[in-house]
């Protein structure tokens, strides 16, 4: 789509341009860059020179256990955060879209949590879950089940996976109920005339309508959870017990900064950039079908 | 006020020239009118004369001025555009003003000129109110009043009155009539309705695929079509317009629906001539057999009050012949009937059939 | 409306009080926790109703905190995100304005480079920003918390989709009328933005706010740290060192701004997170 009409001025726009382009190449392209050129590059253990070893990097962190394992820890992190707050969202979506009393005060209740940074979340989770005086820790113990997520590494991912799934609550909610808004009346009218029971008219009618909300949902939990729970796992358990919660972008973080690995981070990095290029793409893609949806 | 003046002017857009050497001449206080079918290219010519298209040739003069390279602001007009492009974050008196403010005028000047146009306009009580407030009628005011205060050399119009209903519309195309007569100043206006036109214009330009095919009045337009084009764009019912050779006496107009034609007052000395008869319904009449110019088979009628329109083709057509006959109100037909029709004199038209060109008959 | 009665609303509105009840209770148990002492805290079971303590917890968690007061924290945090709200809006807009309202060479190439940062978020490429930064010696410093972060794809896009949607006669409106393309944008194309402005504001000042990872990397000393990081440093690593009270308090007014802005502009919070995600 392209306006008919414009200005004609030859400096102009490349003035209006610049701030955007500047703040674009020195602290996204250049920083890209060097990521792909130190990706290539092997420091001596002193970090004085480096050895351009091509490769290499990307060969060693791909055989290495812990990287790999990275990697699984991101697949069940990711998957369980998606899958616990979009169909948490979708219920109480869809239990929001059949209330007409008080569905105002329902919707606030329920959104505000988005305004909280994954950071304060993990602090709030943690602080109910502190093995030793956490209030839910403390039932939990008190009735018998073990719980201690700084020894054990399952739970620590479950606890990191729910408040991570808490926080997106209230972003999934608000799309759900739009989208179930959108859904014409008459449409769930006339599959109850067809006599369609409430289940089945969920399912047949009402969820194959949703897809277009539910499939850019996806897509955009599958990113958050992806990147965005920095903050939850640097907080709640720094990516331990035993790399138990390493996700990649942890890993990143964890090999560059506090390991001071640069050529392993580096090349980290760069996989890391061709997973957005990928999301990016799909969720481009998607939503240029959206619109003719 | 100023005259202006359009010269061989054309417009291309990558390889496709949309605009082919269209010139026009108009005189300073005239009221010019562009009528053409959507995509005939009116709009262009009137966007170039605005300056807001490029002109790729010929020249655009304003007031003795060629303003091909000029600026919209610098070109001395004012425009009024089809949905009004109200500025819609300014009450109407902002609106109205912008243009002058821009201009550097002093408060009280742009206050004094704004309320002339207002009382002019009977928009003083809306000065304060934001387009959203307003009614379609009032919006196309505004837009109006938006043109009058700056005082311009001319005022052009792109299809002001195609967003209202069809009452309303017949309101303001008096109201702009008015206006225009009232401060003299030189208007380009583009419609694609023809009564709007022929109402409006002192001369009209029917425009077609780029050409403009007529430049005249609006009766010289109707009464004599420069072009098949413009006899069947300007009139309604469209004129009959039937393929023919010319026959052996020059009189005599063999159709290749099948039957012929014999005009009372026409001839062409060119036997053979392949030509276009054209014949408006309106200026037929029902006849005794004897005096009958074509005969038409009623094949529907449409019962319109004052007129009665009978559709059919012509008895004995083999292909074709469709035609329309306009006759008074009362007429008494049925779907059937066969009725003999005389063509009022020296209402026959004929074009050349390569070229779809008037030709100048002699009288037979 | 199908089978609106009875039995299937009670049902409704019980799942949506459970569901707020697990939203809000981790929130609850913060205001509780800041409310009581440190040694109620580590004696479990603590107590689930507040405390006599919340006013003293709040005092001091503002003028003393951990390492330094919330108060400075806050203040640090309010620069961030007010920098970079207004710094994308401003430098989205005349961007969006350029790429739309202009022809021009290389027209096709900022738009993809502008495109590209979407495929960059910071977290994918740390260490080498990092060097950036540092090399420009902007660590420590309100310059560095906010000009690597206002490069911004989704709000030019935003606006781009916004000014697409203008109709062209205005701009041929306020040409004949004799204005240039900056009276244009300040008289026109601003004003009708405002809304838009408003909304991607909302959106733009929880994001700045939420910051974490970033002031995490490039603020070392304590009087430039942001809540939100902050807080990190406030969480006791044993019983007997730190206060949890302290800590929830300061939770609490870390949460407070940003939450204030989703529930007094909730129209334009809507607004905003839907657009952006068009």
């Amino acid at each position: 789509m392209e306006k008919r009409v414009t200005f004609d001025n030859k400096v102009l726009p490349y003035v209006l341009l610049l701030p955007q382009i500047a703040v674009t190449v020195v602290f996204f392209f250049w920083p890209a860059i060097q990521a792909l050129y130190q990706s290539l590059l092997l420091p001596d253990p002193f970090g004085l020179s480096s050895r351009f070893v091509w490769f290499d990097n990307f060969k060693h962190l791909l055989s290495d256990p812990y990287y790999l394992q990275s990697f699984q820890t991101t697949a069940v992190f990711t998957i369980a955060v998606t899958a616990i707050s979009m169909s948490f969202s979708l219920l109480l979506a869809v239990m929001a879209d059949q209330v007409i009393k008080g569905s105002s005060t329902y919707k606030m209740l329920l959104i505000w949590p988005y305004a909280v940074a994954p950071a304060i979340a993990g602090v709030l989770w943690l602080f109910m879950f502190q093995p030793s005086f956490g209030v839910l820790a403390y039932y939990m113990k008190a009735s018998g089940y073990n719980w201690n997520p700084v020894l054990d590494g399952g739970q620590a991912m479950t606890l990191v996976v729910i408040a991570a799934a808490w926080k997106q609550v209230s972003y999934n909610f608000l799309f759900f109920l739009a989208g179930l808004q959108a859904i014409p009346k008459s449409l769930i009218e006339a599959a109850a005339i067809d006599g369609a029971g409430k289940w089945r008219r969920f399912w047949t009618i009402v969820f194959p309508l949703l897809s277009p909300t539910t499939f850019f949902l996806l897509v955009v939990n599958l990113t958050y959870a992806f990147f965005d729970t920095f903050g939850i796992i640097h907080t709640m358990t720094s990516g331990g017990p035993g790399r138990s919660t390493t996700v990649l972008v942890y890993k990143v973080y964890a090999d560059g900064f506090v390991g001071q690995d640069l050529g392993s981070s580096a090349a980290q990095s760069v996989i890391l950039m061709i997973v957005v290029a990928v999301l990016t793409v799909i969720q481009f893609r998607f939503i240029e079908r959206r619109v003719h949806y | 006020m100023a005259a202006i003046s359009i010269r061989d002017v054309r417009k291309t857009y990558g390889n496709t020239e949309v605009i082919h050497g269209v010139s026009i001449d108009i005189a300073d206080g005239e009221f010019i009118v562009i009528v053409g079918p959507s995509g005939c290219g009116k709009s262009t010519l009137l966007r170039m004369v605005a300056g807001l298209e490029r002109i790729t040739s010929g020249t655009v003069e304003i007031g003795g001025r060629v303003v091909n390279d000029l600026e919209p602001r610098e070109r001395d007009i004012a425009m009024v555009f089809q949905n009004y492009a109200l500025y819609p974050h300014m009450s109407v008196f902002d609106n109205m003003a912008y243009g002058l403010k821009i201009m550097g005028k002093s408060k009280a000047e742009i206050r004094e000129r704004v309320d002339k146009a207002a009382a002019m306009l009977q928009l003083e009580p809306y000065l304060e109110r934001k387009p959203r407030a307003l009614s379609g009628g009032q919006r196309q005011r505004v837009a109006m009043g938006r043109a009058l205060v700056r005082d311009p050399a001319a005022f052009l119009f792109d299809e002001p009155l195609s967003n209202l209903d069809a009452k309303l519309r017949v309101q303001m195309r008096l109201e702009i009539k008015q206006m225009q007569q009232s401060v003299g100043t030189t208007s380009l206006y583009v419609t694609h309705d023809q009564v709007e036109a022929m109402t409006l214009a002192d001369r009209l330009v029917v425009m077609h695929d780029g050409v403009a095919e007529q430049v005249a009045t609006p009766m010289e337009v109707y009464s004599e079509p420069a072009t098949t084009f413009v006899a069947g764009f300007i009139g309604s019912p469209a004129m009959n317009i039937l393929p023919a050779k010319v026959g052996q006496s020059g009189g005599e107009f063999q159709l290749a629906a099948g039957p012929a034609i014999r005009p009372r007052d026409i001839a062409l000395s060119d036997a053979g001539r392949d030509v276009l008869v054209g014949v408006r319904p309106e200026h037929l009449a029902v006849a005794d057999a004897g005096d009958a110019d074509v005969e038409l088979q009623v094949l529907a009628i449409e019962t319109l009050g004052a007129d009665t329109l009978a559709h059919g083709r012509l008895a004995g057509a083999t292909n074709g012949g469709e035609f329309i006959a306009r006759l008074p109100g009362g007429a008494s037909l049925k779907v059937g009937d066969v009725l003999p029709l005389a063509i009022e004199p020296g209402r026959v038209h004929l074009f050349d059939a390569a070229s779809n060109q008037r030709i100048a008959a002699a009288a037979g | 409306m199908v089978e609106k009665r009875g039995i299937g609303t009670i049902i409704s509105h019980v799942v949506l009080i459970a569901g707020i009840a697990v939203m809000c209770f981790p929130i609850y148990l913060a205001f509780v926790a800041a409310s009581v002492s440190h040694r109620e805290i580590i004696r479990p079971p603590m107590p689930l109703v507040p405390g006599p303590h919340l006013v003293d917890n709040f005092v001091t968690a503002i003028t003393e905190g951990t390492n330094v007061g919330a108060a400075t924290m806050m203040f640090n945090s309010l620069v961030m995100a007010m920098g970079i709200a207004i710094g994308k809006i401003a430098i989205s807009i005349i961007s969006a304005y350029a790429i739309v309202y202009f022809r021009f060479p290389f027209r096709m190439l900022a738009f993809w480079a502008i495109f590209m940062t979407l495929m960059l978020p910071v977290e994918v490429r740390i260490v080498p920003t990092y060097e950036v930064v540092a090399s420009l010696k902007m660590l420590n410093s309100y310059t560095g918390l906010i000009l690597p972060l206002i490069a911004s794809a989704t709000a030019t896009f935003l606006f781009r989709q916004f000014f697409m949607t203008i109709p062209d006669e205005l701009v041929e409106a306020a040409r004949v009328d004799g204005a240039g393309p900056l009276r244009f944008f300040k008289d026109i194309l601003l004003p009708l933005s405002v809304t838009n402005i408003a909304a991607l504001f909302v959106i733009l000042f929880i994001y700045g706010w939420n910051q974490y990872l970033w002031p995490l990397l490039i603020t070392t000393r304590p009087e430039m740290n942001t809540i939100v990081m902050g807080l990190n440093q406030m969480i006791p690593t044993a019983d007997d060192y730190g206060n949890w009270p302290i800590t929830m308090a300061s939770a609490l007014m870390a949460i407070l701004p940003p939450i204030a802005v989703v529930v007094f502009m909730q129209r334009l919070f809507v607004k905003g997170l839907v657009e952006t995600e068009k």
